[in-house]
């Protein structure tokens, strides 16, 4: 890959004391559809949260469009047209679902419109003045995605977006990302679900102990069943 | 009827004229703290000192620079939000992450700083300010004056207009949600920083420009905000801390009912809001408006 369009080299992190990463090292090519796959407690949240900025401590380089980001804060980063999916979703009480959705600023020119959004998720249109944790579980999963796609951001970061979730709901929200991708943005996605994450990715990148230990490409996941499962324990 | 219970109309509402500019105060001022506390999760026992220099603030822009009233209700504020600033900047902002207690022996001390310096320069006795608009109207049942009317409505609009911007609007929209997770609103590109150092000097500002009303009511003293600023912490634990609507109504009817009681059975009136605030402890811990957090 020629000029990723994210390049994470030795991030390390850390929890108060707790040292959680070990010199992560990845790559998104523009366009590219990749994840993290690992096990619980492998270090996949807390690497999208070291590249946000939202960990006590971090070092390492984080550059996305040649920009060095690992100094920057979240606000500066999030602004630099990376978007941010929690794992718990962190839909607001105190917003309703329309508030929500318009609550992240708009960081760039050429994000999602709202109309397309709520055409996306028509569930949001239908539920746009209840309260935003009055959702379902997988309604609230849309909001969660649907939000960060107005900004503008060009590279969105998605924790475990299937996680909890009925079958149908995992599929469309499938579709969604596919779509997104068609669009041109760039995804970093966290799974857990590896038959999910298999029918959409370009690459895997397996972590294990804070660091990443292996990778493995679309065309390869069949020759590399065995070990991809010993990786992850299934 | 009022005759019946043997109360000439004249004192029942005339009481509770007093009640409502009481409780506008006590609105104005559970108000700011509500929205500091929200976001920033400390209980500014400043606020009475604040409130003070606001009053004072108005008191010198008149004697020394000649600025009339209708200026310094728009001034005043400004000037003390912006110590507002200094102080979240310079001192607030490093206690955060540690316990409550240290917010509230940081602005509980800010509090006999700040009146210990207005005391020693002008004194405890109080400075009179003029009445900007003297005179009033006899409503028939009771005798009104103009400006203690004005205080009344100036008072609900701002409220309204602050519980409108907070709960309607998409600043309000980013407050709210920086209140439940700053750390997401900040990761959504959000300066939250920022908007603390403003919230807090906003929270300031509104105390000051309660101030700068009550100035032309009450004499500018040094000391005018501490025997309020208890008052108005009772308010807000019977209200419930961070719930906007909550203050409002809470303070409002709080000095409602601190005037009937003054017809009712005056000796009770200077403890009947600490009556109420242990009865609501009793029944609801978190206030009526209160959510648990
Ligand atoms: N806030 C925290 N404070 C301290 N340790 C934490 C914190 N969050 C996570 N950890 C620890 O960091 C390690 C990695 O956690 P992380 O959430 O990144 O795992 P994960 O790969 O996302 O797991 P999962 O698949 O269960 O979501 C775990 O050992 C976890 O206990
Ligand atoms: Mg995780």
């Amino acid at each position: 890959m020629a000029d990723p369009l994210l390049k994470v080299s030795g991030l390390n992190a850390w929890y108060g004391e707790s040292h959680i990463l070990h010199g992560v090292d990845f790559e998104v090519g523009k366009g590219e559809l990749v994840t993290l796959l690992g096990r619980n407690g492998a270090g996949k949240t807390t690497t999208l949260k070291a590249i946000m900025g939202i960990v006590g401590k971090r070092t390492g380089q984080i550059r996305f469009e040649g920009q060095e980001l690992a100094g920057s804060t979240s606000d500066i980063i999030a602004r630099a047209g990376i978007a941010y999916c929690p794992e718990e979703r962190g839909i607001f009480s105190s917003l309703n679902v329309e508030e929500n959705l318009m609550l992240p600023p708009v960081v760039k020119p050429g994000g999602v419109t709202v109309e397309e959004i709520y055409t996306l998720f028509p569930n949001l249109l239908e539920r746009r003045r209840s309260q935003g944790t009055k959702l379902s579980g997988g309604e609230q999963q849309m909001l969660a995605i649907g939000r960060i796609l107005r900004t503008g951001a060009s590279m969105l970061l998605l924790d475990e977006p299937t996680e909890g979730l009925a079958p149908v709901i995992v599929q469309r929200i499938g579709e969604v990302i596919r779509q997104l991708k068609t669009r041109g943005f760039t995804v970093l996605l966290v799974e857990q679900n590896f038959r999910f994450a298999a029918t959409i990715a370009d690459r895997h990148y397996i972590v294990e102990d804070g660091r990443v230990v292996d990778m493995v490409v679309a065309a390869d996941v069949e020759r590399s069943i065995d070990k991809l499962h010993d990786y992850l324990g299934v | 009827m009022f005759e019946l219970i043997g109360i000439p109309p004249q004192a029942l509402f005339g009481q509770l004229l007093l009640g409502l500019i009481n409780g506008a105060f006590y609105a104005m001022l559970s108000l700011g703290l509500a929205v500091i506390f929200g976001l920033l999760n400390v209980i500014n026992f400043t606020h009475g000192a604040q409130y003070m220099m606001g009053a004072f603030a108005a008191w010198l822009l008149l004697t020394v620079l000649g600025i009339p009233f209708w200026a310094a209700l728009v001034l005043a504020p400004i000037i003390v939000g912006f110590t507002g600033v200094l102080i979240e900047r310079l001192l607030l902002r490093r206690i955060y992450h540690l316990d409550h207690l240290y917010g509230f022996l940081l602005t509980f001390g800010l509090a006999l700083i700040i009146e210990g310096v207005f005391r020693w320069k002008w004194g405890s006795s109080g400075q009179p300010y003029d009445n900007p608009i003297p005179g009033g109207v006899n409503l028939g049942f009771m005798f009104l004056p103009y400006y203690r009317g004005w205080v009344v409505i100036a008072s609900l609009v701002i409220c309204l207009a602050t519980w409108y911007a907070i709960e309607r609007t998409r600043l309000g929209a980013y407050l709210r949600a920086a209140t439940e997770n700053p750390t997401l609103v900040r990761a959504f590109g959000i300066n939250v920083p920022r908007m603390i150092t403003l919230t807090y000097a906003f929270g300031v500002g509104l105390a000051a420009l309660a101030g700068v009303l009550a100035a032309p009511i009450q004499q500018v003293s040094a000391l005018m905000g501490t025997n309020l600023v208890l008052v108005v912490f009772a308010v807000v634990v019977i209200g419930g801390m961070g719930s906007i609507m909550g203050s409002i109504l809470t303070g409002f009817g709080l000095g409602l009912i601190e005037g009937l009681t003054k017809v009712a059975y005056p000796p009770a009136s200077n403890i009947v809001i600490f009556v109420v605030m242990a009865l609501v402890l009793l029944v609801k811990p978190a206030g009526l408006f209160g959510r648990t957090k």
